[in-house]
């Protein structure tokens, strides 16, 4: 059947040596309970939920230790019975460690559960219904997004294609070749769901055709279902970026500015589909996930169920690190994961592999030469830019060139670095590049507010004055109008008019002169005071100024004796 | 204990610019044999004091523009231009001809433009262009091919040749020649088969009366179509180590032969034909060796195509009509000139975007 479907191809891609049996020989182990996790309240793409446990608690295996909140945040669940020892800054999964709110979990070793509720007749179900369960049990995209499905599978638009990523392009990586072989019934419920939830599409299970043993499986277990199919994929670098892959598979590009439903196509992950199907058939929440643990510098190699929260030295332990000089410890792939420096980092629901590489294995980079210009960077992209050219632009930090080049396009997949003869670290060019946009576009978004703000001010400042000037206008026309209206009211006969007038300038000259009288009376004081002793007080004097008169005496006095006794002590 | 940070990708393919120019160098060996078997030791001498002149211009230029001097001698970039440049010119040339192209093509046209990578123009073609208009004399006194003179002077009687223009016994290039093909022919003077052709043309005759001579034996040229084959096979093998796309050789050859086909049509008797045109001068050095030259030519593929192309019609437009009997120089250098504008315009479709990136 698959052999007469069209695939399509994007361009460039590369073939990196694959390196995966190293892991998928053995199946899928369990690592021991850690004694202590790191449990992130943020894992995926979002806000993290409402914390709804408190320090010292004991909580069991599956329960919810955030709630959605208003947010509507994927919650995240104890994935071991333990006290909740405290909630502290940790550091993160994240290239930058940077230390994030986390729940540090310390296990009792009791593993116990609490009562799984799963969801009864599912096909039955309403659409709300599975996704509030699947929301319920804190599912985010496990292909490394970590996207919330619920709110993936929420999208408005129709959906004609649901396709299942599991080409696993990158190398080393094999968990979800180890979960197709092992669990295909499984994720086959899982896409049976996600189908009753978008409308039953047409089902596409994509794999790179270098799992022949995943490929038997799920074709085997696809088998009877009908709008359900296996596709083979050639095994090419990145097909499994999903835009890569939909362009095999449909031919069809999403839309620069858009998600892949806005062109009727939705894609999961396989690790996604198996833990919904975990979710609604056993009420199990998403508690752990496959993790690949490989790299020569590992005794023991292989994938295992890791509880999410499990800190990477407890993995390392149980993998066998034996560390050579300049050890690396990647999370994820070799093309796209990062190094991680700290290994108390936890394990969350986006990490799909651990790399430990020896240095001859992956020999660590070489010294940058000049570009060449050969191009082969531009032959290898699957996203059809020019790492070449913008790698200069990212050098002259170029910005507005980089834009026109659509470097938001670029995926990170690595490809032009892999192949590039001068060595230069492209992607890490254009990842800083990014940064520096994002920091500029944030930067002129504070710009712009303040600007905002400062014209909104000088707005209201004018119109404040506007406004005054308007009122004072006025109040200035009222008093002249009031000024007018009382001329004419003066100008008009009237029988007591002058009288007041009259009375006003009797008054003020009363006044004048009992002034004058005042400056005479006080001119003749002076005289007295001049002439005459503090006591000879004129019998006009009101006591109140005798009592003055008096005081002044007594001070000259005293300090006329002072002056004295100066005199005669020098 | 601590890890080693590092920026992703980890994984490497490892193949490096000096091990790129170590292919490069290693496909033209065909080519270079050729050229010894039909032209004799000159080309052993030209090779050797380019790659010795390249190597002490290029050491001169980093220690004056205080780089790193190892690690940009091991890329090879210097040889190989030095060897593009030694298979260019007349192999029996005098010394400092090579040694002023060499030095020319790693010090002005490489090193004065910012070193490897920086280069705006082809420095191997660079150079041929100052050496063939300040030199022509020495630049187009090609030896004839082996079968048509007989025997070459043996090394000793070229090494004087080539340091001396003297043989031994005191004869001058242009006497060994005119000696040696007096023995044979009609004591004509030897030229390149593209330049009697175009000599014999231009003096009215008909393109088979000009073919009409025993150095067109074959389908290009005695020697030369040889030459030009090793040097197809040469360039097909960097094609499968994928150190060049199929874009450049393609639209060069394409152009050429087209150009070529059209000009049999229209004028079979004066123009000549696709298997002259491809198989003669420096057609295939040209299309594998010289175009593909990747600092110079365009990027992207879309972009090599139409460099290439002009390369070709550019090419055949100088050899038909221009006062040159070859111009792959001419025409590369010309392209070099295009390459910013072909680069703007010829931007491949961003994944997910509708239109070219240069439109939006």
């Amino acid at each position: 059947m698959a052999d007469v479907i069209q695939l399509w191809q994007f361009p460039g891609g590369i073939h990196p040596p694959e390196r995966k049996s190293l892991a998928n020989q053995s199946p899928i182990r369990h690592l021991p309970v850690p004694q202590t996790l790191y449990i992130p309240l943020r894992q995926h793409i979002g806000l993290a939920g409402d914390l709804i446990v408190a320090v010292g608690e004991r909580v069991r295996r599956g329960q919810a230790l955030t709630e959605p909140g208003l947010q509507g945040a994927v919650p995240v669940h104890a994935p071991t019975s333990g006290i909740v020892k405290e909630i502290t800054q940790h550091p993160s999964n994240h290239p930058s460690a940077i230390p994030e709110p986390t729940l540090v979990l310390e296990s009792d070793g009791e593993h116990e559960s609490i009562t799984f509720a799963r969801l009864e007749d599912p096909h039955q179900r309403s659409t709300q219904e599975l996704l509030a369960h699947i929301q319920k049990a804190g599912i985010a995209g496990l292909g490394g997004a970590a996207f919330p499905t619920a709110q993936k599978l929420r999208q408005p638009q129709h959906v004609d294609v649901l396709i299942i990523n599991g080409a696993e392009c990158e190398p080393y990586i094999v968990s979800d070749d180890r979960l197709m072989r092992e669990h295909a019934e499984t994720i086959v419920q899982g896409i049976q769901l996600l189908q009753q939830i978008i409308g039953r599409p047409e089902a596409i299970i994509a794999i790179e055709d270098n799992k022949p043993e995943a490929i038997q499986a799920m074709s085997d277990a696809v088998a009877g279902y009908s709008h359900m199919r296996v596709q083979v994929i050639p095994t090419l670098y990145p097909s499994g970026g999903e835009k890569q892959l939909i362009q095999i598979l449909t031919g069809k590009q999403v839309p620069a500015t858009g998600y892949p439903a806005d062109i009727g196509i939705l894609m999961h992950n396989t690790g996604t589909a198996y833990a919904v199907a975990r979710a609604v058939y056993h009420g199990e929440p998403l508690l752990e996930r496959v993790v690949t643990l490989t790299g020569e510098a590992l005794r023991e190699p292989g994938t295992a169920w890791v509880l999410l929260g499990t800190p990477v030295a407890h993995v390392l332990e149980h993998a066998g690190l034996v560390p050579g000089p300049q050890q690396r410890i990647i999370m994820g792939g070799p093309m796209m994961g990062f190094t991680i420096a700290d290994t108390r980092i936890p394990i969350i629901k986006s990490t799909n592999c651990i790399l430990a590489p020896t240095a001859q294995e992956l020999p660590a980079a070489a010294t940058e030469m000049p570009c060449i210009r050969c191009g082969h960077c531009e032959q290898v992209c699957p996203a059809s830019l020019l790492p070449q050219q913008l790698q200069w632009l990212a050098k002259a930090k170029d910005y507005d060139g980089l834009k026109e080049h659509h470097l938001a396009d670029c995926i990170e997949c690595g490809a032009c670095a892999y192949v590039c003869p001068s060595e230069i670290p492209l992607v890490h060019y254009y990842r800083k590049a990014k940064a520096e946009i994002r920091e500029q576009v944030i930067e002129q978004q504070k710009a712009d507010i303040a600007r905002q703000r400062f014209e909104a001010r000088q707005a209201r400042l004018e119109r404040e004055k506007q406004e005054r000037l308007e009122k004072h206008k006025k109040a200035a026309e009222a008093r002249e109008k009031a000024l007018a209206e009382r001329a004419a009211t003066a100008t008009r006969p009237a029988v007591d008019a002058q009288d007041p007038v009259k009375a006003a300038v009797a008054r003020a000259k009363a006044r004048k002169a009992a002034l004058q009288q005042a400056d005479a009376q006080t001119v003749q004081q002076q005289a007295h005071a001049d002439t005459a002793s503090a006591d000879q007080t004129p019998a006009q004097q009101s006591p109140q100024q005798a009592r003055v008169a008096a005081a002044i005496a007594r001070a000259k006095a005293k300090k006329a004796a002072a002056t004295k006794q100066d005199d005669s002590e020098s | 204990m601590s890890f080693f940070i590092a920026s992703s990708p980890h994984h490497h393919q490892r193949r490096t610019t000096q091990d790129l120019m170590r292919i490069v160098l290693l496909a033209m060996v065909p080519g270079v044999l050729a050229q010894f078997y039909f032209f004799g030791w000159g080309i052993a001498f030209q090779l050797t004091l380019a790659i010795a002149t390249a190597i002490l211009t290029e050491t001169l230029c980093l220690i004056a523009r205080e780089r790193p001097i190892r690690q940009a001698l091991q890329d090879y970039t210097a040889v190989v231009t030095a060897v593009l440049l030694a298979v260019s010119i007349p192999p029996l040339a005098p010394w400092w001809i090579i040694v002023v192209g060499t030095v020319f093509s790693i010090g002005v046209v490489k090193h004065l433009f910012g070193g490897v990578g920086h280069n705006v123009f082809n420095p191997a073609m660079a150079g041929y262009v100052l050496l063939l208009i300040s030199f022509p004399v020495q630049m187009t006194s090609w030896m004839p091919a082996v079968n048509l003179a007989g025997a070459h002077p043996g090394f000793f009687d070229s090494l004087a040749l080539f340091f001396t223009q003297y043989t031994s016994e005191g004869f001058s290039l242009n006497q060994v020649r005119l000696v040696e093909q007096s023995s044979m022919l009609d004591a004509v003077v030897m030229a390149t088969p593209l330049d009697h052709l175009k000599t014999e043309l231009a003096r009215g005759f008909t393109l088979s009366e000009a073919l009409n001579h025993p150095m067109f034996s074959g389908i290009a040229g005695m020697g030369w179509q040889w030459v030009n084959a090793a040097y197809l096979l040469g360039g097909l093998f960097l094609l499968q180590q994928r150190v060049i796309t199929w874009h450049i050789p393609a639209g060069f050859l394409g152009a050429l032969g087209f150009c070529a086909m059209l000009g049999a049509i229209i004028a079979p008797d004066t123009l000549p034909g696709i298997n002259l045109h491809l198989f003669s001068g420096a057609a295939m050095l040209g299309a594998f060796f010289i175009a593909t030259d990747p600092v110079s030519a365009a990027t992207s593929n879309r972009g090599k195509l139409i460099y290439a192309a002009l390369i070709g019609v550019l090419i055949y437009v100088i050899r038909t009509w221009g006062g040159y009997p070859d111009a792959v120089a001419f025409a590369v250098l010309l392209a070099n000139l295009c390459v910013p504008v072909i680069d703007q315009y010829t931007r491949p479709r961003t994944y997910g975007h509708s239109t070219g990136g240069s439109s939006s």
